[in-house]
C-alpha cells in the first residue's frame, strides 16, 4: 500500500458505523455459543441446565485423571505438527511452481491437487479406508495422518499461491542477477515475502487437522485422535462436564498460539516492507 | 533448486544436455517444483477414488468381494426412492447453510478489509479464534443449547418465561442448519476477505472519479472482484456439509439425517462397501454437477451486472 494517511479523503469503499453493528453482532453469534463450554466446564452439576450451581474445578481434575483422554490429546497434537509442517512444505512447492512458472496444463494439475476442497470429506475417508484396506496396512495414527496430508496440503497451496500470486517476480530475478544462488533467493526473498502466508498456512493446516474427525473416524482404528476419543464420550453423560473442561483449555491453548503467531507475523512484515 | 542429485548416474554430456534445458525451460523447473505434491496426490487422492469407483461395480457376499463387473449396486439405488428423496434433502440443507453463511460472512469480511484500519489481523484471529475448538464440541454445544433440557429450556424457564420445555428445538432440519452455519464461518470470512482485501483501492478511486456513488462502486468493482472469494467460500461451506455425518448425528434427528448418514452406515454398521461406493460415488456427482452450475450462473450474473 502507499504512503498515504490513513485518513487521507480517497480512501474507498468505507464502510458506516451500522457495519460496526453487525460485526459486533457477529462477534456475538460466533463466540456466544462456543462460551458456555468453559461457563459449564466449572460448574458443579454433571447437568449442562441453568441455573448454574456452585463453581467447581472437579470436571478438570477428572479430564486430567484420564489417561485415555490424555493420550488422545498428545495424539492429536503429534498428528496436527506433522500434518502441517508436511502439507506446508508440499503447499510451497506447489504454490511456487504454479505462480512462478508457466506450465502446459497448469489449470489441470491446479483442479486435481485442489480437488480435496471439492470432495466431501465423507468420501475421501471411505476411499482412503478402501485403499488401506487393498494394501494391507492395519489403521493407526499413521494412516490419520496420511489422510490429513492429503486432505491438508490443498489449504496450504490455496494459502500459499494466494500470497505468492502477484508477487513481483523481478525483486527474485534482481536477487539472481546480483548472484544469489537460487537457494539464497529463496531464503532472503521469497521466503520473507511469502512468511505471512506460510505461518498462516501452517495454522490453518494444524487448525484443520486438529479439528478432524470426519477422516479420522474412518481411519484411526484402535488409536484415536482427540474429536475420536471425544465422539466415542459423548454417548455416556457422566463423561460430559470433563469434555467441556478438555474444550475450555484447548480454546485457551489456541489464543495463546495464536498471540504467537501474530509475532511472528509482526517480525515478517516490519523487517521486509517490500510488495506489501 | 538443483535436480543434479537425482540423476547422479547419468553420464556427463547427457547430464550437461539435461541441466541446461532445465535452465531454459519453465516448464521443466514448474514441473520439478510440482512433483512432490502432483505424486502425494495421485497416491492419496486419485489411487483411492479410482479403487472407490471399482467398488462402486462390485458385489458384497457376506466378507469377501466378487469383483465381477456390474451395474446392479446403481440400479439399487435409483430404485429406491428414499436414497433420492435423502439427497435432494442434503442438498437442500447444505444449499441454505451456505446462502447464511456466506449472506453473514460477507459484510463481516467487508468490515475488516475495508472498515478496520488497525490491526486487522487480530479481527480475523477474534473471527477465527472459536474455530479452534474441536468441531464436534461445537455441535455438542448446539445440543446443548437446544436440548430439551438444554440452555434455552432451562434459562427460559428458570426466567419463568415458559413453563415446559420447547420441544420443537431439537432434532430437525432447523436445528442441523443453525450448527452447520455456525460451524462453518470461519471457512467463509477468510477466502472472502482475501479477495476483498486484495482489490486494488485504486480501481475505486476511479470508479468515483467517473461519477459512479458508493453502490455503484460496490456492484460493478467491489462485487465482481471479490467473486473468486465469494465462489470459493460458497463451495468450501457446501461440499463439507454434504459430506457431514456428524451434526445431523447430534442434532438433526430421524428427520435431519443427511446423506453422508447412509454412507457411513453401509461402511461402519453394515458392511457393504459396494453399495456405499455406489452411493458414494452418485452423491459426488451429483454435488459436483450443482458447484459447475452454480459457478458459472453466479458468474454469468456478475458479468451482466457490469
Amino acid at each position: 500500500m502507499s504512503a498515504k494517511p490513513a485518513h487521507a479523503p480517497a480512501r474507498m469503499g468505507d464502510p458506516g458505523s451500522g457495519l460496526k453493528l453487525f460485526a459486533i453482532a457477529y462477534l456475538i453469534f460466533i463466540y456466544g455459543p462456543v462460551l458456555f463450554l468453559p461457563l459449564f466446564s466449572f460448574n458443579d452439576s454433571i447437568f449442562v441446565a441453568f441455573p448454574l450451581k456452585s463453581f467447581t474445578t472437579k470436571w478438570y481434575e477428572q479430564a486430567f485423571a484420564d489417561e485415555k483422554m490424555i493420550g488422545a490429546l498428545i495424539s492429536s497434537l503429534q498428528v496436527g505438527g506433522i500434518v502441517a509442517v508436511v502439507s506446508t512444505v508440499l503447499g510451497m512447492f506447489g504454490a511456487k511452481a504454479v505462480t512462478r512458472y508457466q506450465i502446459p496444463g497448469q489449470g489441470l494439475i491446479t483442479a486435481t491437487i485442489m480437488l480435496p476442497l471439492f470432495i466431501p470429506e465423507i468420501i475421501l475417508g471411505i476411499s482412503l479406508l478402501i485403499l488401506i484396506n487393498s494394501v494391507g496396512i492395519s489403521l493407526s495414527l499413521i494412516t490419520v495422518t496420511i489422510g490429513h496430508i492429503m486432505l491438508c496440503t490443498p489449504f496450504a497451496m490455496a494459502v500459499l499461491s494466494s500470497r505468492l500470486h502477484g508477487f513481483d517476480r523481478s525483486l527474485e530475478e534482481a536477487s539472481m542477477d546480483l548472484g544469489e544462488t537460487p537457494w539464497m533467493t529463496f531464503w532472503r526473498v521469497t521466503f520473507p515475502l511469502a512468511a505471512p502466508g506460510i505461518v498462516s498456512s501452517l495454522l490453518l493446516t494444524f487448525i484443520v487437522s486438529f479439528d478432524e474427525f470426519l477422516l479420522s473416524f474412518f481411519l484411526a482404528g484402535q488409536e484415536p485422535t482427540l474429536p475420536v476419543y471425544i465422539w466415542s464420550q459423548l454417548r455416556f453423560p457422566n463423561k460430559l462436564p470433563s469434555v467441556l473442561a478438555l474444550g475450555a483449555l484447548i480454546l485457551i491453548a489456541s489464543c495463546v498460539l495464536v498471540v504467537v503467531a501474530e509475532w511472528v507475523r509482526q517480525l515478517g512484515t516490519s523487517e521486509q516492507k517490500v510488495g506489501v | 533448486m538443483s535436480v543434479s542429485s537425482d540423476h547422479g548416474e547419468m553420464s556427463p554430456g547427457f547430464f550437461d544436455r539435461l541441466r541446461a534445458f532445465y535452465r531454459r525451460s519453465d516448464a521443466a523447473k514448474g514441473y520439478v517444483l510440482l512433483s512432490p505434491v502432483m505424486l502425494t496426490m495421485i497416491a492419496l487422492l486419485a489411487a483411492p477414488l479410482i479403487l472407490l469407483t471399482l467398488y462402486s461395480f462390485w458385489t458384497q457376499v457376506g466378507l469377501k468381494v466378487d469383483t465381477n463387473v456390474t451395474g446392479d449396486r446403481y440400479r439399487e439405488l435409483y430404485e429406491k426412492q428414499a436414497y433420492i428423496d435423502i439427497f435432494w434433502r442434503s442438498i437442500q440443507m447444505s444449499g441454505l447453510v451456505t446462502l447464511v453463511t456466506v449472506g453473514l460472512a460477507y459484510p463481516m469480511a467487508y468490515f475488516v478489509a475495508f472498515g478496520v484500519k488497525k490491526n486487522k489481523f487480530i479481527w480475523l484471529i477474534l473471527l477465527t479464534i472459536p474455530f479452534w475448538t474441536s468441531y464436534l464440541l461445537r455441535a455438542f454445544s448446539w445440543k446443548i443449547i437446544l436440548g430439551y433440557n438444554g440452555v434455552i429450556n432451562s434459562g427460559l424457564i428458570s426466567l419463568g418465561a415458559i413453563q415446559e420445555p420447547l420441544s420443537f428445538l431439537l432434532y430437525n432440519q432447523t436445528a442441523v442448519v443453525i450448527t452447520l452455519a455456525h460451524a462453518y464461518a470461519a471457512f467463509a470470512i477468510l477466502p472472502i476477505y482475501v479477495s476483498l482485501e486484495k482489490i486494488d483501492r485504486t480501481l475505486l478511486e476511479a470508479a468515483a472519479d467517473l461519477g459512479d456513488g458508493a453502490w455503484a462502486r460496490f456492484w460493478r468493482v467491489t462485487f465482481p472482484l471479490s467473486l473468486p472469494g465469494v465462489i470459493g467460500a460458497a463451495v468450501l461451506i457446501f461440499v463439507p456439509t454434504t459430506g457431514d455425518y456428524v451434526t445431523p448425528a447430534l442434532v438433526g434427528g430421524p428427520t435431519g439425517q443427511m446423506i453422508a448418514n447412509l454412507i457411513q452406515i453401509q461402511f461402519l454398521k453394515i458392511g457393504d462397501w459396494p453399495l456405499g461406493s455406489a452411493l458414494a460415488i452418485s452423491a459426488m456427482a451429483g454435488v459436483a454437477i450443482l458447484v459447475m452450475l452454480f459457478a458459472t450462473a453466479l458468474q454469468l450474473a456478475v458479468r451482466r451486472i457490469r
